[in-house]
C-alpha cells in the first residue's frame, strides 16, 4: 500500500498520531443541508437526502447513556433538517456537560426551526455558528448568494435570546474559514477584527471565534482541481506543518459517527471514508471508550489540521 | 514562450544569498523582523506591502502579497482601496509636479 504523503511526513519526522483518553462523541446526522458551501468537505447541499435514520438515533442515545462523554457535537450538513433534533437534543443534554449543536445560521431561519433557539437555551447548548468571513462578498462567494442578510438576522435572534452576551452563559461560538485556496488568518487577530466588527457594523456580540484551513476533500477538492489550484494549495499546507500541533488534534479526543452509525476518528475522515480503527464499527458495538493508543488512519487532508496554529 | 518573469523563480529569491551570503543574511532577517507583528498588525503591513508592489510594479511581489493578504484575513474590498491609495498618490504626485510646470511656463511667458 502506498503511504500518504502525510504519513511520510510523521515516520520522516519520527512521529506518530494515535488516540488520547476520548472525551467527545461528535454526531453527523447527515448530509441534507439547506446550503451547498463551496468548500464543503462532505459535499452536502439541498439536493443530498442523507439523513440518521430513527434506529440509529436511538443507538447514538444508547451509546451516550452507557459510555460517559464530556462533550457531545452534532454537526451535519445542517442538524436542524433532522426531524428528531429536538428529541435528540433533549435526549443528549442531561447525558454530557457539554452538549455542542452547529449550525449554519440560515438553517435556523428555517420556518420548521423557529423552536430550536429556545430549546438550545433551555438546555445549554453551546451554539457553533459558521461565518466564514466579516465580509459579504468572501461570505457569499462560498455560501451563495443572500446568505449574509440572514446570517446577520440570526445572530442577532441569538444575541436577543442571551446567546454569545457577556454574563450570560450561554456559549455561541463563530467558525471561520478561508473564502479560497489559501491558509486562514491567525485566530486571535481574526477573533478580534470579527468582534469589532460585527459589533460595529451589526450590533452583534459572540463568545470565541475559532479559524481553520480549508480541507481538501469533497466539494472544495474539486473546485481546487477544476480551478488549478490543488498542487499549489496541497503543497502550502504541506509547507506549514507544524508538529506541535499534533498533540491537541481533536482526532485524539474525538469519536465520529456518522448518519449511518459508523465511527471515525474525525468528521473529515467521514468524509474521506476512513474509519476508526481501520474498519467499519458501528456505535451500537461500542461498548467503552476507545482505548488510548488507537493508530488513527491519516491521508494528506491531515495537513489542514496540522498547518501553522492548527486546528483543534 | 521565455519571459522575465516566471512565478517559480519566486520560490528562488533565497538563491540572492549565494555569492553574497552575509549581506543576504542581514537582509532576510531585518525583512522578517519588518513584517512582524508591532505597532502595526500583519494585517496592515501585508495591505502595505501589497500597496507598495503595485507602486513599483514588481510581479513577485504582486503574487507574494495578494496572498499574504489573503491569508492575514483582508478582503478584496480592502486590498482594491489600497491599490486606489497608490493610484491617487502616483497621479497625484505627477499632478502636483504641475506646479513646477506653471512656475515656470508663467516665468518663460509674457
Amino acid at each position: 500500500m502506498t503511504l500518504s504523503a502525510f504519513e511520510q511526513t510523521l515516520i520522516g519526522q519520527g512521529l506518530e498520531l494515535r488516540r488520547d483518553e476520548t472525551s467527545t462523541l461528535q454526531v453527523n446526522v447527515g448530509l441534507a443541508c439547506d446550503l451547498a458551501c463551496r468548500h464543503c468537505h462532505l459535499e452536502a447541499g439541498p439536493t443530498r437526502t442523507e439523513l440518521m435514520a430513527g434506529e440509529t438515533v436511538e443507538a447514538v442515545i444508547a451509546c451516550a447513556e452507557r459510555i460517559s462523554f464530556a462533550t457531545i457535537d452534532i454537526t451535519g450538513g445542517s442538524p436542524e433538517l433532522l426531524p428528531q433534533l429536538p428529541m435528540l437534543v433533549e435526549r443528549l443534554a442531561p447525558l454530557t456537560s457539554r452538549l455542542i449543536v452547529r449550525t449554519n445560521l440560515t438553517a435556523l431561519a428555517l420556518p420548521e426551526s423557529e423552536a430550536l433557539p429556545d430549546l438550545y437555551r433551555s438546555h445549554r447548548a453551546v451554539i457553533i455558528a459558521s461565518l466564514p468571513a466579516i465580509n459579504a462578498a468572501q461570505s457569499e462567494s462560498q455560501r451563495g448568494r443572500g446568505t449574509w442578510d440572514t446570517s446577520m438576522d440570526i445572530l442577532r435572534k441569538l444575541n436577543g435570546i442571551g446567546y454569545g452576551m457577556p454574563g450570560s452563559g450561554l456559549e455561541l461560538n463563530l467558525v471561520a474559514n478561508p473564502a479560497g485556496a489559501f491558509l486562514p488568518a491567525g485566530q486571535s487577530p481574526t477573533e478580534r477584527r470579527f468582534r469589532q466588527d460585527l459589533k460595529r457594523r451589526y450590533g452583534i456580540a459572540f463568545s470565541n471565534l475559532f479559524t481553520f484551513a480549508n480541507v481538501p476533500l469533497g466539494r472544495f477538492r474539486n473546485w481546487l482541481e477544476q480551478s488549478g489550484n490543488l498542487d499549489v494549495y496541497l503543497r502550502r499546507l504541506a509547507e506549514n506543518f507544524n508538529p506541535c500541533t499534533l498533540p491537541g488534534l481533536m482526532c485524539r479526543t474525538l469519536i465520529s459517527v456518522d448518519w449511518n452509525g459508523y465511527l471515525y476518528d474525525c468528521d473529515f475522515n467521514v468524509a474521506a471514508g476512513l474509519h476508526h480503527s481501520s474498519h467499519r464499527l458501528h456505535i451500537s458495538q461500542l461498548t467503552e471508550l476507545p482505548l488510548p493508543g488507537t493508530p488513527i488512519p491519516v491521508g494528506d487532508h491531515c495537513y489542514s489540521c496540522t498547518a501553522g496554529s492548527g486546528f483543534t | 514562450m521565455d519571459t522575465y518573469y516566471d512565478p517559480a523563480d519566486l520560490a528562488k529569491f533565497g538563491d540572492i544569498g549565494k555569492d553574497a551570503p552575509g549581506l543576504a543574511d542581514k537582509f532576510f532577517s531585518y525583512y522578517g523582523a519588518v513584517f512582524a507583528e508591532g505597532a502595526l498588525t500583519e494585517r496592515e503591513k501585508a495591505l502595505i506591502a501589497l500597496a507598495v508592489a503595485h507602486a513599483v510594479q514588481c510581479p513577485y511581489c504582486i503574487d507574494a502579497y495578494t496572498a499574504g493578504c489573503l491569508e492575514k484575513g483582508s478582503n478584496l474590498e480592502e486590498m482594491t482601496e489600497a491599490l486606489h491609495v497608490v493610484a491617487a498618490i502616483r497621479g497625484g504626485a505627477s499632478l502636483v509636479h504641475g506646479v513646477q510646470m506653471r512656475k515656470i511656463a508663467e516665468k518663460l511667458s509674457l
